[in-house]
């Protein structure tokens, strides 16, 4: 038998729902955004907005099941996101790859995309970033843990790149603070 | 069990929760804030102190998880979120390092992160949890 991979039992500790379901569902909503907000970039700021906020609650889902523990550099962070965190809540795995020189620069590739089942953009939506959710989802996921961070889009095959590859930058490790003042 | 404090990174108190406490001798709200500058100053205290891992980036900082007066005996539990989980019991109790870890994934995850209506970041007050916390903390008397 194949060792276990550390994914596996983190995907196995959470509930389930139907893949299809659940692009469906996606889908449906993107569509709607679509419509309400008519504009292409508008709709991409909104996908990264409700993702980010997404991120901010996920994150403790993820600490209480995923049983890891505080990640020491940013490559090993970029390792669980890739391999645990993907495969907790989107059932996949993505590969990290392409580091800049001092680490703080990193590629993550997704293996498989469920998002996209079924999807083509039309003429009219050819700048939309499809699952720019997911981007958000990052970026409010490691602001949690005291990681500034800029997730973008690299390669979309929505929009014929040969691949998807989320470009994640490392701005700042936010330093904890005493949040009080002195005089209050 | 006398009292549970639950405070997110910026020191807000989501969450106050007394069972029994006959002794309360500041407001609630300096109470809440002696409390989280106490955790804020061990905390670094027990990582500046340590005398095997300090000074390396790469290990994470340690932590204290306990102490105990003639009183009572205090609980902590810090996730890497920077939700800290306290509880305050009778001091003969033992290690409740895992009904800490219980309260955080089980009760606070899924009663309150994932509410609809809660708002991150803000106190809570939710019929829900204070059922469940009840529930789960008489099975650890």
């Amino acid at each position: 038998m194949a060792p276990a991979k550390p994914g596996d039992a983190a995907f196995a500790n959470v509930d389930h729902v139907n893949a299809e379901l659940f692009t469906l569902t996606y889908g449906a909503m993107v569509r709607q955004l679509l419509t309400d907000f008519e504009d292409v970039e508008e709709v991409n700021k909104q996908l990264d907005t409700m993702g980010y906020n997404i991120g901010i609650r996920l994150i403790d889902d993820f600490l209480s099941k995923a049983n890891v523990t505080r990640c020491s550099e940013f490559r090993e962070t970029a390792d669980v996101i890739a391999k645990i965190g993907f495969k907790m809540f989107l059932g996949v795995t993505a590969t990290v790859s392409n580091w800049n020189a001092d680490f703080t620069e990193c590629s993550l590739v997704l293996d498989d995309n469920p998002l996209v089942d079924f999807v083509e953009l039309p003429e009219t939506c050819q700048g939309l970033y499809y699952c720019n959710v997911l981007c958000g989802v990052i970026r409010g996921a490691l602001e949690m843990v005291s990681m500034r961070t800029e997730v973008k889009w690299a390669r979309d095959m929505l929009r014929g790149d040969d691949a998807y590859e989320l470009r994640l930058k490392l701005i700042e490790h936010v330093a904890e603070e005493y949040p009080y003042k002195d005089d209050d | 069990m006398r009292c549970l404090y639950i405070f997110n990174r910026n020191g807000m108190c989501l969450h106050y929760h007394v069972w029994l406490r006959s002794l309360m001798t500041l407001s609630p709200q300096q109470d809440q804030k002696l409390m989280f500058g106490m955790l804020f100053s061990l905390n670094s205290f027990t990582a500046k102190i340590d005398p095997v891992s300090s000074g390396k980036e790469n290990n994470p900082p340690c932590s204290f998880y306990s102490f105990r007066t003639n009183t009572y005996k205090l609980h902590f539990m810090e996730t890497a979120s920077g939700i800290k989980i306290i509880l305050l019991t009778d001091p003969r109790i033992g290690d409740l390092r895992e009904a800490l870890m219980h309260i955080y994934s089980n009760i606070y995850v899924e009663y309150v992160v994932k509410n609809p209506l809660y708002s991150p970041g803000q106190p809570f007050r939710c019929e829900l949890f204070n059922m469940a916390l009840d529930h789960y903390v008489k099975t650890l008397q």
